[in-house]
């Protein structure tokens, strides 16, 4: 699993980094965002690219577990 | 939300915002600039005493509305969130080189989108250079530019930028003997839609503004950076609404009022310039800035509601430039740009490439 970590990051950011995760060929990736913009930027990327997106939160953190 | 969904909501949200500003020149708005996040702060500005322009000084209650649309819908929406600190003095500084590439063009992104709804084609050399300015800051963000991260902070600190917005209000409608506001005939400063139509349409384009996370900049950078074409839907459709009202009214209304609202052409436009190098080269300097802060002006006034303390700083920096174009004679007129004026739109060009060179290569914390 690669990890992702872009809490407190606004957008593009956290897809940036995403879309490098997914560029160096990650098939499972695990997002890590703190604000409700990105997680929506970051899912519809990961929807276009093909992956699963399952979302889930905890303490204000929501993890995006990207697959494929 | 679905991705179909979505899309519909941008384009019902867009529809919707490119209805206000013909609204807002019928009722009383400067023509071909019924509305504009620059040129209303910098008419705050103004009416603050920051700059003695006297042709554009009244403070907008739309820029105060949007602030207060975005609180409402964010707290709405559990959506507010007091965070800040990710380089604030940066992103002042590029607020007020936006504000300054701004007032060379005559027009925040919104009002481009705005200006060639009115058929004014000097709007489509600030659109081609803000879509250069745009690509140079994508070219940087590819490269792993970043402000760094914020932080959460309290309550409180989130609040202090709608709670100032009010107390603006309170003086705009006290308007207390310090408060400066533009002389009938004096300028663009002295138009204006009553005071409460102006700031219930501020508060409904904050409200869809942060519902629907609408961005003049956002729409073409995502494109260009990985194909999400949402929020430039969201463009295409305030183009689209305020051209056709644009074209009802000048159809309509336009000879009662002695107004236009649609006139196709570069000639006799209203506040503007047919300086293409210029409105060109200002737009390139809004677009790499707004890039580096990570959106456009509207967008950080409705960051800013949200409770976002750099988009505060950033709006505060807008705020400072618009009131350094008319103190330092930068700001162009319906004669053209200034000779200061272009010596700071290319001295702004360079900062911000040299801005995005330290957040991008040099980025370790001292």
């Amino acid at each position: 699993m690669y990890k992702v970590d872009a809490k407190g990051l606004s957008c593009p950011e956290p897809v940036i980094l995403t879309m490098n995760a997914v560029k160096l060929g990650h098939k499972e990736i695990s997002v890590e965002l703190s604000d409700p913009v990105p997680v929506e930027n970051v899912t519809r990327y990961a929807k276009s690219q093909g992956f699963t997106v399952k979302e889930t939160k905890e303490n204000d953190i929501t993890t995006l577990l990207l697959t494929k | 939300m679905n991705t179909k969904n979505e899309k519909l909501s941008i384009i019902i949200a867009g529809l919707i915002i490119g209805l206000v500003a013909p609204i807002l020149v019928f009722k009383g708005n400067p023509v071909n600039m019924g509305f504009c996040i620059a040129c209303f702060i910098r008419d705050t500005a103004g009416g603050l005493g920051l700059h003695r322009a006297g042709a554009v000084q009244y403070i907008r209650p739309e820029i105060i509305g949007i602030v207060l649309g975005s609180l409402i819908m964010a707290l709405c929406r559990k959506e507010f969130n007091a965070n800040g600190g990710s380089s604030p003095l940066t992103r002042f500084i590029l607020g007020a080189f936006v504000a300054i590439g701004a007032l060379m063009f005559l027009g925040c992104p919104f009002r481009m989108i705005l200006r060639l709804a009115g058929g004014d084609l000097n709007a489509v050399f600030g659109l081609i250079g803000f879509i250069i300015g745009i690509l140079c800051g994508v070219f940087f963000l590819k490269k792993g530019y970043s402000l760094g991260k914020t932080a959460k902070l309290k309550l409180l600190e989130g609040l202090n930028f709608s709670i100032l917005q009010i107390f603006v209000l309170i003086l705009l409608i006290l308007a207390p003997g310090f408060i400066f506001f533009s002389e009938a005939g004096a300028g663009p400063g002295a138009l204006h839609a009553p005071i409460i139509l102006s700031l219930v349409i501020g508060i409904i384009v904050g409200g869809i503004a942060q519902r629907n996370r609408v961005c003049m900049v956002g729409g073409i950078r995502n494109v260009v950076l990985y194909n999400d074409w949402n929020l430039l839907i969201g463009f295409i459709a305030i183009f689209a609404s305020a051209l056709i009202l644009n074209n009802i009214f000048q159809f309509t209304v336009a000879e009662t009022l002695n107004k236009s609202f649609f006139k196709l052409g570069f000639e006799g436009q209203a506040i503007a310039h047919t300086d293409g190098l210029w409105n060109a080269l200002g737009m390139v300097l809004v677009g790499f800035a707004s890039v580096l802060l990570g959106g456009c002006p509207l967008r950080q006034l409705v960051l800013a509601g949200e409770g976002n303390t750099d988009s505060a700083i950033t709006v505060l920096g807008i705020f400072a430039g618009a009131a350094f174009a008319h103190n330092f004679a930068l700001a162009s007129s319906g004669n053209g740009p200034t000779e200061n004026g272009k010596i700071a739109v290319i001295a702004g060009i360079i900062i911000c490439v040299i801005i995005a060179i330290f957040n991008t290569f040099y980025k370790k914390e001292k």
